[in-house]
């Protein structure tokens, strides 16, 4: 006979076995995302400023920014930004294409967050150099593992 | 056909840097959730958000599952020359919608 207690407990465990808790990147996985797009050059810190709420009450819309210190000129422009969550089930967030064009080297939008974790935020420059920058969020409710109803 | 909203100032100065802004009505589905009888949703996403000024690529992103649904996403671009911004999105599904403005350089 199962007593009410055991089978709450029970059913906690169960549901976190089930629920998909090891679906996440690791930083590793990060670490591998970056190194495909810088091919191996270090990245600096400094430059880039990543904006995200420090306590996430709702992972599944958050507003993300990022901004980079770049004249933007045809000669040194930022060329591309790219965001990285080690622990949302893809390492990738969103990457963006910049030039000269775009005056300025920022851009926001909304993003899911996964869990409590370090986001990361790439910038690749025109000369070949990049420079990055990281946030640490904590997250109460997670994204993108719920279950639909 | 997706609602889709974008924020252009009718009208510029030359070289002043504008700032604009896409909104599209989407799932944005991750391909991670399932559903109460265990089976994965498939992903459905977009993947890509194009913008050009007068037929010229002036700004592209490419987006994750990470990105919350109804993707906003703002940034800027400097004002060359009356015309035409136009914003293409992308993705999962063929999806695909177009949504522009016209401006004024003066």
């Amino acid at each position: 006979m199962i007593t009410r207690r055991e089978f709450v407990v029970l059913a906690c465990a169960t549901a976190s076995c089930a629920a998909p808790g090891a679906l996440h990147a690791t930083p590793a996985a990060v670490d591998e995302a970056i190194r495909a797009i810088t091919g191996g050059t270090p990245a600096r810190r400094g430059r880039v400023k990543l904006d995200a709420p420090a306590l996430i009450e709702n992972g599944n819309s958050v507003v993300l920014g990022v901004s980079v210190e770049s004249p933007m000129t045809q000669a040194d422009h930022v060329k591309a930004i790219h965001v990285f969550a080690p622990m949302n089930p893809l390492p990738n967030m969103v990457s963006v294409y910049l030039g000269p064009r775009s005056g300025r080297a920022q851009f926001s939008t909304r993003v899911r967050v996964a869990d409590t974790q370090t986001l990361v935020a790439l910038a690749q420059m025109s000369d070949g150099s990049f420079w990055s920058d990281q946030v640490s969020v904590v997250v109460t409710i997670a994204a993108c593992l719920e279950e639909l109803k | 056909m997706a609602r889709a909203i974008i924020q252009v100032p009718a009208r510029a100065k030359r070289g002043d840097i504008l700032e604009l802004r896409a909104l599209i009505g989407h799932v944005m589905e991750t391909g991670f959730r399932r559903t109460e009888s265990g089976a994965l949703v498939p992903r459905d996403i977009i993947r890509q958000l194009v913008c050009t000024y007068n037929g010229i690529e002036v700004f592209r992103a490419d987006f994750h599952p990470a990105i919350a649904a109804n993707p906003l996403i703002s940034f800027t671009t400097v004002a060359t020359e009356s015309g035409k911004m136009e914003f293409r999105w992308t993705g999962d599904n063929d999806f695909s919608a177009t949504e522009s403005a016209p401006i004024t350089v003066e």
